[in-house]
């Protein structure tokens, strides 16, 4: 990769997170939601510990990939086309840009996830013995869901029912992550942590990448 | 430039049909058609957005139907009808973005606001700037970016008469680099003075 296309990709996902600081819609609307979607649960099945212990990871991990649809159905609507014209004639490199708004997005996703998991420790009383483990597992789920995201947004800009398709794109590609995810944290304090759901996570990413980089030149050519 | 036949399709209707046009470095050439006659289509195709149903187009001596096309989008600058701002962007963001993925110093950004009198400005969220202001932006990114060849869709529209003279500096200054113009407009009788050369588009075809 050239000194041009890691300044590019850089110049990118800095334009995102600046978007994001000053309209604050992530930070200030989609973390607050999730925080009340997690406090909404044990009010609905009732504040039973074991119950909420069971569920929690698997909740936190729900909220987390709604919390990364959300934010890919926001990227397709952020950019009027006149904006991917001028970036486009600017010479970007669309892998960089791909690079540049998934790095964005994960950034986001990472932070949602950290917030959101204090919140679930602190509702659920989830076990934090093997709490390293989510320095593996955070940021795999955080740039899987921030690849397909930024992967789908890309495809349903260049169709007319754009914003409407992104659900059904993101949501059953995502669950090979939601699974991973869950699984290698409820694994942690067993036996030992089941290694293959944490792989599983780590092909879905790298293959997520792979096919982002081969579609970004006509993807950008079709919108 | 050069385009010999160009046709553009969009599903079964012809929007431009059996296109001959060529402008030289050093030239200006003024585009005029009424609303819906192809202006801004051709303008795309020109600035290799949408590649041509027929004919040969060639760009700065490259092949529109090449995969070269792409190699030359940073030597163009394209003024469209609306601004293509970031609203959460200051008017210097906006504009240190663009010199970012050009790989143009960032410094260079405050010179080319000061040079379209937005210097004051620069703080600004583009989205609380008029569009006169947004449209002064996108002039001061072409300053910045220095194009060889610049694209102007209704260079005029939302901006107050101080600014007319705005464009013609821009228009000169591309010139004085042996680079070439286009501008498309309805309003003959503003463009017409900054252009070396005149063109109608009717009909989907242009008429010298």
């Amino acid at each position: 990769m050239s000194d041009r296309f890691w300044r590019q990709a850089f110049a990118v996902a800095k334009r995102d997170l600046d978007r994001e600081r000053r309209s604050g819609e992530v930070m200030w609307v989609t973390i607050p939601f999730g925080a009340i979607a997690l406090l909404l649960v044990p009010l609905a099945v009732g504040i039973n510990q074991d119950v909420l212990q069971r569920i929690g990871t698997g909740m936190l991990f729900v909220v987390v990939m709604l919390f990364g649809v959300l934010t890919a159905i926001r990227r397709t609507n952020i950019e009027t086309p006149e904006q991917r014209d001028a970036i486009a004639l600017l010479g970007i490199d669309p892998v960089a840009e791909f690079t540049g708004k998934t790095m964005a997005s994960a950034a986001l996703l990472l932070v949602f996830e950290v917030v959101i998991g204090v919140v679930a420790v602190a509702l659920y009383g989830l076990d934090i013995s093997g709490w390293w483990w989510m320095f593996a597992v955070m940021p795999l789920a955080a740039v899987g869901l921030a690849e397909l995201g930024t992967l789908s947004a890309s495809i349903a800009a260049s169709v007319q029912a754009g914003p409407a398709l992104v659900p059904l794109l993101v949501t059953p590609l995502a669950i090979p992550l939601l699974l991973g995810a869950t699984q290698t944290v409820e694994t942690v304090g067993g036996d030992g942590v089941n290694l293959s759901w944490l792989v599983l996570m780590t092909l879905v990413v790298l293959v997520l990448a792979i096919v982002g980089v081969l579609t970004a030149r006509p993807l950008q050519e079709t919108r | 430039m050069e385009f010999e036949g160009v046709a553009v399709r969009v599903g079964v209707a012809t929007i431009l049909r059996d296109v001959h046009l060529k402008v030289e470095p050093g030239e200006s050439l003024g585009l005029f058609g009424a609303n819906g006659a192809g202006k801004t289509t051709l303008l795309r195709v020109i600035a290799t957005l949408l590649r041509p149903s027929g004919g040969t187009a060639r760009v700065l001596g490259v092949d529109l139907s090449s995969q070269d096309r792409f190699d030359i989008r940073p030597r163009l600058g394209l003024i469209g009808h609306q601004p293509a701002l970031y609203p959460e962007l200051t008017l210097l963001g906006n504009l240190e973005f663009s010199a970012r993925i050009a790989g143009v110093p960032t410094d260079a950004a405050i010179g080319a606001l000061e040079a379209v009198g937005l210097g004051k400005a620069a703080d600004r969220p583009a989205g609380a700037a008029s569009h006169g202001m947004q449209r002064r932006v996108e002039f001061a990114r072409e300053i910045m970016l220095e194009p060889e060849l610049l694209l102007l869709d209704e260079p005029h529209s939302a901006l107050d008469p101080s600014a007319v003279e705005l464009v013609e500096h821009i228009v000169a200054g591309v010139l004085e680099r042996a680079g070439a113009v286009v501008l498309v407009s309805h309003d003959v009788d503003r463009v017409a003075p900054m252009v070396t050369r005149t063109a109608e588009l009717a009909g989907g075809t242009v008429h010298e």
